[in-house]
């Protein structure tokens, strides 16, 4: 089995509490993977791979990016989280154009012993998921201001009708709309277009978490 | 207020034969209309065999399915619609065939009757314009296949007098649905987000940031959904999918509805999903035959 390493940097988003990736980390593992918010990380090509978790930038920012040849032993990661909701077992692994295939190999083979489910993206704000739904999410709080339908009834709808867990105003409200201001005005940032552009809902939220915060 | 007690049900398709179901499980006499006799046949083959199935899981007693089954009357003559205390139109989706069809109706069924839309694009307003009862046509947006899912999206048009909307959604509860109101615009609830949603998953395929197989993953792992976005893209029909697109973007302009180019490709490719064994995933030979 591969061995892996745990590096803490402090308040990881995706491992904010015990499990076993954390509790089979050993000393100078043949993948090192570095949680937290402000890691810490050296290039070593001795590793199978290094894992390095991201919030809302991409991994070139640690990497350094050159021609569209970039890619090493190392890659990016996070456990898919919606603001203060549980982490899923979703990880999303961030290669770059020439990132090797051994070292995406071992990373995998490391998180889904954990009892993780990997998903292999390429380098892109927002990765995967919050590329896709920020727009959703802003869509229905701009939609529940523009009396479309109702709260209740647009969350019914769209888990009677889709069978999704949960409807977007319900789920929003329970993961914090200050956390979906902050991602998704990242990405708005990133690519510019105004389906990223933070719903006034989410705006009022983050707005009186600064208030209170001062 | 008159009792409903005959449902007519217009277009024997997909959707029609569904509704058509609901409405005679319900207890109501179901006409329904379709100009295509072969449509008619396949819908009634089709029900018994959905209602043998019932009976054969238990949902259903043996003499309930011979009730239900006596409660249909099918015809390709619109006149059959003259008894209809309720009309629900489920014909294909083209906006001056639903405007000539409501007109007609208008002259053929009983004053009180109350008609409803199943549209997914297009405007209720719009559809009622000009049929001579504005004021008694609502939309009734039921979910495929509706003769299992219980939401309908329920939306008044400008003209839609609230009686009549009332009316309308106490006899969609009386059919033993579950209507959510919405406002008449393009897609209502469900489309206006999925049409939208399921477009920047082609584009994210399109870009390569993810293969089909782990956009799926990630949305199913990630958000609890049952089906990830590519699965229902190929069990929904690419080719509809641009249907959907050029019917919202239509309207609404906004780009993220405008049909993305690697979906025009791949329905150019015969690749259109399920039904032609290859959509985003390979179905093998017979996927048509078994979906
Ligand atoms: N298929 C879906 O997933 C779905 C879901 C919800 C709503 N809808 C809506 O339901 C409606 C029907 O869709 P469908 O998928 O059942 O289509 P379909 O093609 O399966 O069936 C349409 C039927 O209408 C008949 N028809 C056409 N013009 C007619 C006319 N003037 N008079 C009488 N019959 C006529 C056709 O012969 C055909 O049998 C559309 O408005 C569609 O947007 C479809």
């Amino acid at each position: 089995m591969t061995t892996h390493s745990i590096i803490d940097s402090g308040d990881s988003r995706s491992f904010p509490s015990s499990h076993p990736l954390l509790d089979n980390s050993v000393e100078d593992g043949a993948v090192a993977i570095h949680i937290g918010a402000r890691p810490n990380f050296r290039p070593d090509p001795s590793k199978l791979a290094i894992l390095i978790e991201l919030g809302t930038e991409c991994l070139g920012v640690h990497t350094g990016e050159s021609r569209g040849k970039e890619g090493s032993n190392v890659l990016g990661f996070a456990r898919f989280r919606l603001g203060d909701g549980e982490p899923s077992d979703l990880i999303e692994l961030v290669r770059q154009p020439d990132t090797d295939d051994a070292a995406i190999e071992a990373a995998r083979a490391v998180l889904e012993a954990a009892g993780l489910t990997v998903t292999v993206c390429r380098d892109f704000a927002g990765r995967i998921l919050d590329r896709l739904i920020r727009p959703y999410y802003n869509q229905a709080l701009a939609q529940l201001d523009q009396g479309l339908a109702t709260a209740d009834d647009m969350d019914l709808t769209l888990k009677l009708g889709l069978g999704y867990p949960e409807g977007p105003i319900e789920l929003l409200e329970r993961t914090g709309l200050e956390h979906h201001h902050d991602v998704s005005k990242a990405l708005f940032e990133v690519y510019g277009d105004h389906h990223y552009a933070p719903a006034r809902r989410a705006v009022v939220a983050k707005m009186r978490q600064m208030r209170r915060e001062q | 207020m008159t009792e409903i007690k005959t449902v007519g049900v217009c277009g024997s398709g997909t959707m029609g034969a569904g509704i058509a179901i609901v409405a005679a499980r319900a207890g109501y006499r179901t006409v329904v209309f379709d100009e295509n006799a072969d449509a008619l046949t396949r819908a009634e083959a089709q029900t018994e065999s959905f209602l043998a199935k019932s009976v054969e899981r238990g949902k259903m007693a043996e003499a309930e399915k011979s009730d239900v089954l006596a409660r249909f009357e099918r015809s390709t003559d619109i006149s059959a619609m003259a008894s209809a205390d309720v009309v629900i139109e489920a014909v294909v989706e083209d906006l001056a065939v639903k405007r000539a069809l409501f007109a007609r109706l208008n002259e053929v069924c009983p004053e009180h009757a109350l008609f409803a839309s199943n549209t997914s694009t297009l405007s209720i307003t719009e559809i009622a314009g000009g049929c001579g009862r504005e004021d008694r046509v609502a939309g009734m947006h039921f979910c495929l296949p509706a003769q299992l899912m219980k939401l309908v999206e329920m939306s008044p048009g400008l003209n839609t007098s609230p009686e009549s909307f009332t009316r309308a959604w106490a006899f969609c509860e009386a059919l033993g649905q579950r209507p959510v109101q919405t406002k008449d615009s393009p897609g209502f609830v469900l489309n206006y987000f999925l049409v939208p949603f399921n477009n920047d998953v082609i584009r994210m395929v399109e870009a390569g940031v993810a293969e089909p197989g782990g956009i799926d993953q990630a949305i199913k792992t990630g958000l609890g959904y049952k089906m990830g976005p590519c699965e229902l893209l190929d069990l929904v029909g690419l080719d509809t999918q641009i249907l959907l697109c050029d019917a919202f973007y239509g309207v609404t302009h906004d780009p993220r509805a405008a049909a993305p180019p690697l979906l025009k490709r791949m329905v150019a490719a015969g690749r259109l999903g399920r039904k032609s064994g290859r959509g985003f995933f390979d179905y093998g030979r017979d996927a048509m035959f078994g979906g």
